[in-house]
């Protein structure tokens, strides 16, 4: 009687879904949970560059973006729930911002037709566009990152690491898992030794992992972490008094939330990144004046100008020039996600477009096609500095070891489309 | 008027001894079946699968299994998410070593395989009891996590230590890889349920079901009036850890698809199924059935109605989610510590006077 009741409560609550006239962009946000503190900067930006382009330009060739964010707590469980509750809406693109929901949406969106952009993380081999037709993951990559930080480390040490220790600590998932392979070709090809920290979730105890580190001194510590995690890593780094300039994260350990906690020991942490940092930009003047001064940003509207602030921006910046590019190639304004999927294919981002944005140098230069979805692993080197708050870039943007990461792709890639009988091709 | 005996006369002892011997319950269940069976198959889309029914089914059978371990034999247990894992693990690992035998026959070996490592686990159980048994079953949901996710061959050496399902058919329709249907799917779970019902249903109103609950009473009792107690707290370790085995399988193969253990498999499931027992009603099938459909329900529901119907923002709903779901739980074991299966039972007196209760 109960469950009668309440599924036709529930029913009644399904059944009132909003008309459907505009592009449909789901964000399968996170703002809850041991990882909502860097979800909500993240979706902070992604919405408000969608509502900057709805109030400022009437929408994307004249179609209004609508959002339809659903929360999923970075569960695996409830971004599925999520997924199918937002895809019958006409959704053009998933960014899950989950490597663990990467991976289970991967065989359904090349099931139903829908592109899936996962900017900076999920499979890595996704880059190779005729075994994944439907997943990109420009500019850049996991793998990349892992040679981004080796090639750092190599700079600093005039081109010789042989015999340096150096220890991935990481998030003990999917996602953590995802640099081991490619740290391992590169331990074998510059003859450092690799030394493996698994971190479980939600990642509140570390103190093992750290002693072991005190113990066994590492040269470099490179961090695979997100959410709580990055908080509590770069707090134990302090407290054992690591050198903080030998410790690199990911791109997804490097944003204010993480360094904030641990005070004045956390000056001087590294982390990578594939995108520029900061708000001087022309675009920034636009979104205070059409969306957070109007009172119209998501969330809180505090997060403006931090690192995943930018991240979500760009991510939502990427999307609406494959919107454009969909969009020209279709002939029509009001595209299918089979059309986004084709405009993802084809976009290409210039230092011209990005300048016009009101983003000039904003991130990498890239062109995307079918047997290339993941850009050319362009990424740079950021650095904490407590006393300003704020990160400031060490590097100029540098390309990761292709000849590694190229064999890699290739490698793992087959093995997808052998175990899910997919043929190769770009039609 | 409902649920009277008047008139409803039995001529033999199997008559006598049937599951639902009052008519209009029984007719209630067969109408409930042919809903399932026959009506849901045509309507059932894919939001109401992935978000409602497979949820659903699926959390039932682990219901049913840890009710026999808690509810039936007395033995708590927190160690379902690693026997849930354990199913998963076994199902892939035989999916894929022998890509042509049956999915089907696989999720069966699985739980097979799952009620041996039950027992395993379960072995404790003859020295220790109530809360040191529990923190043993703990052990075990943190070693097995552990151990699959440190030991490559589990998950078939692959980069990610994600293990993934692929595509298996039952006669020709896929029922697990991406390109499955609703309803090849939704039948799969229905009959894997339908099947664990009946079973646990008539061993716990058998021999093997009074053993396991003259033990849960008191088990020096027990063992004088006969009850062997090793094979009646293994056997009951083994039955629960077979069912749990093929739901976990069911999980990974049918409904996710894809799988992390540490985060599918943890311990949040264990307690997921612990409340779905205790919420729905110690030792009852019923129970299990209302126990999975409550908390499997409930937060779908909530979700749609606030952020759906009323456009609150997300996260707002999610916290509400939680405090609702909780308070809920509270309130529900102080009104009615014996479940939802209780609440059913008073109901179903109060209609059999109904509308005269004297």
């Amino acid at each position: 009687m109960r469950k009668m009741f309440m599924t036709a409560a529930l029913g009644a609550a399904l059944a009132a879904g909003p008309a459907l006239a505009e592009l449909v962009v789901p964000d399968l946000s996170y703002r809850t949970g041991p990882y909502g503190a860097n979800g909500i900067p993240f979706s902070d930006g992604y919405q408000d560059y969608f509502t900057l382009v709805n109030e400022r330009d009437g929408g994307v060739g004249g179609e209004k973006i609508r959002i339809a964010e659903c929360e999923t707590g970075y569960n695996t469980e409830k971004g599925v729930e999520c997924y199918e509750a937002t895809k019958d809406e006409g959704s053009l693109v998933y960014q899950p911002l989950s490597t663990g929901i990467t991976y289970q949406l991967i065989p359904k969106t090349a099931a139903d037709g829908i592109p899936m952009h996962t900017m900076g993380y999920g499979r890595t081999s996704a880059k190779n566009g005729a075994v994944f037709r439907n997943v990109f993951n420009y500019p850049a990559n996991y793998w990349d990152g892992a040679s981004h930080a080796i090639t750092h480390i190599l700079n600093e040490n005039d081109g010789d690491i042989s015999g340096r220790k150096i220890a991935l600590v990481y998030h003990n998932s999917a996602y953590g898992k995802e640099p081991i392979r490619t740290l391992e070709e590169l331990a074998k090809k510059h003859g450092f030794e690799l030394m493996l920290l698994p971190v479980d979730h939600p990642g509140q105890e570390q103190k093992s992992q750290w002693l072991q580190i005190r113990r066994e001194k590492p040269d470099n510590v490179i961090m695979w972490g997100w959410g709580v995690m990055n908080q509590v890593a770069i707090q134990e780094a302090v407290n054992i008094r690591y050198p903080m300039d030998q410790f690199i994260g990911i791109w997804w350990s490097g944003s204010e939330n993480d360094v904030k906690a641990a005070g004045d020991g956390a000056d001087g942490y590294k982390a990578l990144t594939f995108h520029n940092l900061g708000d001087d930009y022309p675009l920034y003047d636009d979104m205070r004046k059409y969306v957070v001064d109007a009172g119209k940003a998501a969330g809180a509207g505090d997060q403006v100008g931090s690192v995943l602030y930018n991240r979500g921006m760009y991510a939502a910046m990427l999307a609406v020039e494959a919107i454009k590019t969909a969009q020209e190639l279709a002939g029509t304004s009001n595209i299918t996600s089979e059309q986004m999927r084709d405009g993802m294919e084809a976009l290409e981002i210039t230092e011209a477009k990005m300048a016009a944005l009101g983003l000039p140098a904003f991130g990498p230069e890239f062109k995307v096609t079918c047997e290339n979805h993941g850009g050319d692993g362009y990424g740079a080197v950021s650095q904490w500095d407590a006393a300003a708050g704020e990160y400031k870039l060490i590097t100029d943007y540098y390309q990761s070891d292709q000849e590694v990461i190229g064999k890699l792709v290739a490698e793992d890639s087959a093995a997808y489309a052998e175990e899910n009988g997919i043929t190769p091709g770009c039609d | 008027m409902f649920y009277r005996e008047a008139g409803d006369f039995k001529t033999s002892y199997a008559e006598d001894n049937q599951t639902f011997p009052i008519k209009f319950d029984r007719y209630r269940y067969y109408a409930v079946l042919a809903v399932a069976f026959l009506v849901i198959p045509f309507i059932v889309n894919d939001y109401w699968l992935n978000a409602v029914l497979l949820p659903f089914l699926i959390y039932a059978i682990a219901a049913i299994g840890l009710n026999i371990l808690t509810g039936y034999c007395g033995q708590v247990s927190l160690g379902t998410g690693g026997f849930m894992a354990v199913g998963a693990y076994a199902c892939y690992k035989l999916m894929t070593a022998f890509p042509d035998i049956s999915i089907l026959i696989h999720v069966v070996l699985a739980g097979g395989i799952t009620a041996a490592v039950g027992v395993l686990f379960g072995l404790p159980s003859l020295r220790i009891k109530g809360f040191y048994l529990a923190v043993a079953t703990l052990a075990a949901q943190f070693f097995l996590v552990w151990l699959f996710n440190r030991v490559p061959w589990f998950y078939n050496y692959s980069a990610s230590g994600q293990i993934s399902a692929p595509e298996r058919t039952v006669f020709g329709v896929p029922v697990t890889g991406a390109e499955t249907s609703a309803w090849a799917v939704y039948l799969v779970c229905l009959v894997f349920l339908t099947a664990s019902a009946l079973i646990a249903r008539n061993l716990t109103r058998g021999m093997a079901g009074r053993k396991w609950m003259a033990i849960r009473d008191m088990d020096i009792a027990a063992e004088i009036i006969g009850v062997d107690p090793l094979r009646a707290k293994l056997s009951a370790f083994a039955v629960s850890s077979f069912f749990i085995g093929v739901s976990g399988a069911l999980f990974f193969a049918v409904y996710l698809g894809a799988v992390e253990v540490g985060e599918a498999f943890g311990i949040n499931k264990s307690f997921l199924v612990l409340f779905m027992v205790i919420i729905g009603g110690l030792g009852s099938i019923f129970g299990s059935f209302a126990g999975a459909a409550f908390l499997v329900l409930l937060p779908v529901l909530l979700k749609n109605l606030l952020v759906g119907s009323l456009g609150w923002p997300t996260d707002v709903a999610a916290h509400l989610e939680l405090i609702i779901v909780g308070a809920l739980i509270v309130v529900f074991l102080v009104a009615e510590p014996h479940g939802l299966a209780q609440l059913w039972r008073v109901a179903k007196e109060k209609l059999r006077l109904w509308p005269f209760p004297h």
